[in-house]
């Protein structure tokens, strides 16, 4: 296992480029969702208002 | 040919259509991505860049999202300006913090490559240099949307931002034969890469493909409900009063 993870020596560089990529898309992946719950719940509500 | 097209790019529509089609997209990107995770980490090393091709993976893949999330964003522009299309300012509008996290994630890890290849992580180099220059050309993009209050002039001037900025583009993609510089020139449609790295780079690339595709359609319909909303917040403001 240290084998895989050293990858060939490179992991110092390997495993830094792969833990950023997946924070920055699930970061921007939780954004996106998380502004659209909040904009549907909003118009849920003012249309729920309307008489 | 364009009717079709704008019947497509009504808001209604677009939530109705938006709505089949992102739980499909969401999962085809899923499976793009865990595939293309599998097969990466099990390539060979290569002869040249032993391990450090692995970093490809997630390093082309977004540079490709990086460019063509500009090309859509000028593009819509394009539609904007010309047809006054409300939509496509939305389009383009959504599609700009996308398109400058790919930015800078094809930047970082592009860094974390050189670092092992050429021993430095970074170099002012035209490749390196012309995309660092699209990096700030979506932040200026998104500045100039937050900058101006008026909707309606905001997005004339960022389309218009947007356009000037796409002569950005082929220099990004002709950089590496018009100037010597240290990153690789195009290898992907010259055919020569090994199939065992072609493979799980072009089922990566699917998968940011898809994603982007995926949140870029979260967040239109984000902003259409948005307007829905504030629209509604307006007409009660007007009743009231």
């Amino acid at each position: 296992m240290t084998g895989f993870f050293a990858m060939g020596g490179y992991g110092a560089f390997i495993w830094p480029a792969y833990g950023i990529s997946l924070l920055g898309l699930l970061a921007m992946a939780w954004q996106s969702w998380a502004a659209w719950r909040a904009a549907k719940k909003r118009l849920d509500a003012l249309e729920k208002g309307e008489p | 040919m364009l009717k079709p097209m704008f019947r497509y790019a009504n808001p209604a529509q677009f939530m109705r259509l938006s709505g089949a089609l992102l739980p499909w997209v969401s999962l085809l990107a899923l499976i793009a991505l865990v595939t293309g995770l599998v097969l990466g980490f099990h390539v060979p090393p290569d002869y040249q860049q032993g391990m450090t091709v692995v970093i490809m993976f997630v390093h082309v893949p977004a540079a490709i999202v990086a460019e063509s999330a500009y090309a859509a964003i000028a593009l819509a522009s394009l539609f904007s300006l010309v047809w006054r299309h409300p939509l496509a300012d939305t389009a383009a509008r959504a599609a700009a913090p996308l398109g400058a996290m790919f930015t800078a994630l094809g930047l970082i890890t592009g860094s974390l490559w050189g670092r092992p290849m050429w021993g430095a992580y970074w170099v002012w180099d035209a490749r390196l240099t012309s995309f660092l220059l699209l990096l700030f050309l979506y932040l200026g993009y998104i500045a100039l949307w937050n900058a101006i209050e008026d909707e309606t002039r905001a997005a004339r001037a960022a389309a218009i931002l947007a356009l000037v900025g796409a002569v950005n583009l082929p220099i990004i993609k002709f950089s590496v034969d018009w100037w010597n510089t240290l990153h690789q020139g195009e290898s992907i449609l010259s055919g020569q890469i090994a199939p065992v790295f072609l493979w799980p780079l072009l089922i990566m690339a699917l998968g940011y493909m898809l994603l982007f595709a995926a949140l870029w359609m979260i967040r239109i319909r984000t902003e259409i409900v948005n307007r829905r909303a504030r629209s509604l917040m307006q007409r009660g403001a007007d009743a009231a009063g």
